[in-house]
């Protein structure tokens, strides 16, 4: 049996400490789970974590595949920190897509400077309002907010599949399900053509995590979110409103994964397609947690999950084993991560038969419900669960 | 054709009820489990990989029931033995259930699967028995003093513990039965609705029942009838979706042009019915406040840790 007891205060050796555990556990799994298909562990390893790091190209590819992962995830912590479950990422990712190819499809002969900067300010109003949703339907109505952004990204995949079926159909493509390709002027430029496919938007995705932080960890507003992600009610004591934080923290995710998704578009696939992304939208989750809900963590997750991606591919190709296994384990890295974070908080005790007959004289007894949920939820780094309703 | 209509709109609303009524009893308990896709994918793959190998459905469904009940115990070890977030949880379920079926699934991709046959007024065995599961449900919940327990500890888990009830075993009862009904309707879409395997089959199902119980107000009866109404909408969508212009012939003059209005509706838009049907229906549950909250588990998604 396991106990937990519970910290005075949080531990802040764990807190650093508890993603590297969690990576760590990870790697053993692997072993098991390469050990348990008949492959060799060490080349299995080698091939997914090692290899692709030591070319020049596939640096560039990491780089490509971390950029909507870090945007969107550094947009989730702020979600999640302040309590506001947007689990919907693909889907804005999908609706920044689209919003931000009106230039270049509808107006391809809009060619000049202002061509990607409008682009880039369209995708973030398309996945901001796609976003609106379900932030107003939970700040007007308390409308559970899991269950409508998760239901809003079918809607969006399906919506992107019928412009590229349908009327955003290139013409001249052979009857293809994409749009016209994006000009240059339409296409994110490339950091350095020469040795690969890394454009700026890797840029861009730093210094927005960076900017991240530093509202949460320096400005009033990041203060208002953390104190409404731990404890409601303190937050309302405070003066600050639920609502209007909920719609903040709606409006910047989606705007992010907006950004993201006019950013995969321009910058790595050159026009719309029925699919666009490799569920960025739903890892960037795992990069969040993996962060530590820390924006600037969140740069640092976002490569080890890209790196995941690009370990999937190296090992179909080396070892012939599926690209599917990053998947497996991308939800490895989660489980772990939220199973080490319990350091954090409490101190793991294991004891012989539980002896739950003293349970009723505890000081647990006298502590109401409300209160007691207060208390656990002040003290955790995460925040408590919205009301399901 | 009424009758074919019927049969049809309940083989779409098993799946639904199968996963509801199974969250509803953990959530009855206060575990919200958001893991019910990846239980239901891995219930999905287990149904047709095993039925495949054994010839027999039914064994493909039992496996099913064992591993998506196991499956849901990594949940039920993080959150109530190690305190976890439950949300953050349910969707590290969800991600590695997707992601386990998709591997385990590579080899059966593109084979023909095993199919449970009609065995009673042209409906499956599982069906019949998703009603035999929804009486005795509804039964053990309100009827009995265990099902009384789980109620107690959904509502509020210090007093449940102040009164000796083990609260986390409990809870681990609750949620191990609802991944054993996650992965029943996983096996169901495999081996009865669809028999095939096709990566991520479950299409948001597991997601749609989560709201399901939310629309039922954590009453059983009511997860019947609001899975029988998301069937209906689904098969509604696509028999517009698949009527030909020469049945369109046969109707009468009025209807004609409607159902030709109908079918120039692009088949994306009604695919999305669904789904945006769900968001509709949460919004108008959640608009009445009271009777959202008279219903709901007080202690629903909350960590319990019991204090020395």
């Amino acid at each position: 049996m396991i106990a937990l007891d519970k910290r005075p205060n949080p531990s802040a050796l764990y807190a650093t400490l508890s993603p590297f555990i969690a990576l760590a556990l990870t790697l053993i799994a692997g072993v098991i789970l390469f050990l348990a298909i008949g492959k060799s562990p060490a080349a299995a390893l080698y091939a997914y974590f090692i290899e692709p790091l030591t070319e020049g190209w596939s640096l560039h590819e990491l780089a490509v595949k971390a950029t909507p992962l870090i945007l969107i995830g550094a947009g989730l912590c702020i979600a999640f920190l302040s309590g506001n479950w947007n689990i919907g990422a693909e889907g804005q990712l999908v609706m920044g897509a689209i919003a931000g190819a009106l230039v270049p499809v509808l107006m391809p002969e809009f060619r000049n400077i202002l061509t990607l900067p409008l682009m880039l300010c369209l995708g973030m109003l398309g996945g901001a309002l796609w976003a609106s949703v379900p932030g107003l339907l939970k700040a007007k109505f308390g409308t559970s907010e899991i269950l409508t952004s998760l239901m809003l990204v079918y809607v969006a995949q399906l919506f992107l599949d019928w412009l590229v079926r349908g009327p955003w159909r290139d013409p001249a493509g052979y009857n293809f399900p994409q749009t016209v390709r994006f000009s240059p002027e339409a296409t994110m430029p490339a950091i350095d053509y020469a040795s690969g496919r890394a454009h700026w938007g890797f840029g861009i995705a730093i210094i927005v995590a960076l900017a991240l932080w530093y509202m949460l960890a320096r400005t009033r507003r990041g203060f208002s979110l953390r104190v409404t992600g731990q404890s409601p009610r303190a937050a309302r004591f405070g003066g600050f409103s639920p609502g209007r934080t909920t719609m903040f923290a709606f409006l910047l995710s989606g705007a992010l994964a907006g950004l993201a998704g006019i950013i995969e578009v321009s910058g790595a696939i050159g026009q719309l397609r029925p699919t666009i992304s490799p569920g960025y939208g739903f890892t960037a989750i795992i990069v969040a947690f993996l962060g530590r809900l820390n924006p600037a963590g969140a740069i640092l997750a976002g490569l080890v999950l890209a790196l995941s991606y690009l370990g999937g591919e190296a090992a179909q190709i080396t070892l012939g084993v599926s690209d599917k296994i990053a998947r497996v384990f991308q939800g490895m890295i989660l489980f772990f991560v939220l199973g080490c974070d319990t350091l954090i908080n409490y101190r793991i005790r294991l004891k012989g038969a539980s002896v739950s007959g003293t349970a009723a004289v505890t000081p647990a007894a006298t502590v109401g419900p409300e209160q007691k949920r207060d208390i656990d939820a002040a003290a955790g780094a995460v925040p408590e669960a919205g009301r399901h309703a | 054709m009424l009758e074919a209509i019927l049969i049809s709109i309940a083989t779409a609303a098993t799946p639904l009820f199968l996963a509801a009524i199974g969250e509803l009893v953990s959530e009855r308990a206060g575990v919200l489990n958001l893991g019910v896709e990846g239980m239901m994918a891995m219930g999905a793959v287990t149904g047709f990989g095993i039925g495949l190998a054994t010839g027999s459905p039914l064994i493909g469904a039992l496996a099913a029931v064992i591993v998506g009940a196991v499956f849901s115990l990594l949940f039920a070890f993080l959150t109530l033995t190690l305190a976890s977030n439950q949300v953050a949880t349910g969707l590290a379920l969800t991600l590695l259930g997707l992601g386990v079926s998709g591997q385990i699934g590579e080899a059966y991709v593109g084979q023909p699967g095993v199919r449970m046959g009609p065995v009673f007024l042209g409906l499956d065995p599982i069906f019949w028995f998703s009603l035999v599961l929804l009486v005795v449900v509804a039964w053990f919940l309100f009827h009995t003093k265990p099902g009384l327990k789980v109620r107690a500890v959904g509502d509020s888990h210090v007093s449940a513990h102040a009164l000796g009830v083990p609260v986390i075993a409990i809870r681990y009862a609750a949620v191990a039965f609802g991944g054993a009904c996650a992965g029943l309707a996983g096996a169901y879409l495999s081996l009865v609705y669809t028999p095939q395997w096709v990566e991520a089959m479950t299409a948001g199902r597991g997601w749609i029942a989560l709201a399901l119980v939310v629309f039922a107000s954590w009453r059983p009866v009511r997860v019947l009838v609001g899975a029988w109404l998301f069937g209906a909408i689904t098969i509604g969508q696509l028999q517009i979706q698949a009527m030909s212009l020469s049945t369109i012939a046969g109707f009468a003059a009025p209807l004609d042009s409607i159902v030709g209005a109908l079918k120039s509706v692009p088949s994306q838009f009604l695919s999305s019915l669904p789904y945006l049907a769900t968001v509709v229906v949460l919004v108008l549950i959640s608009r009445n406040r009271r009777l959202a909250l008279v219903n709901t588990p007080a202690c629903l998604g909350q960590p319990f840790v019991p204090d020395r």
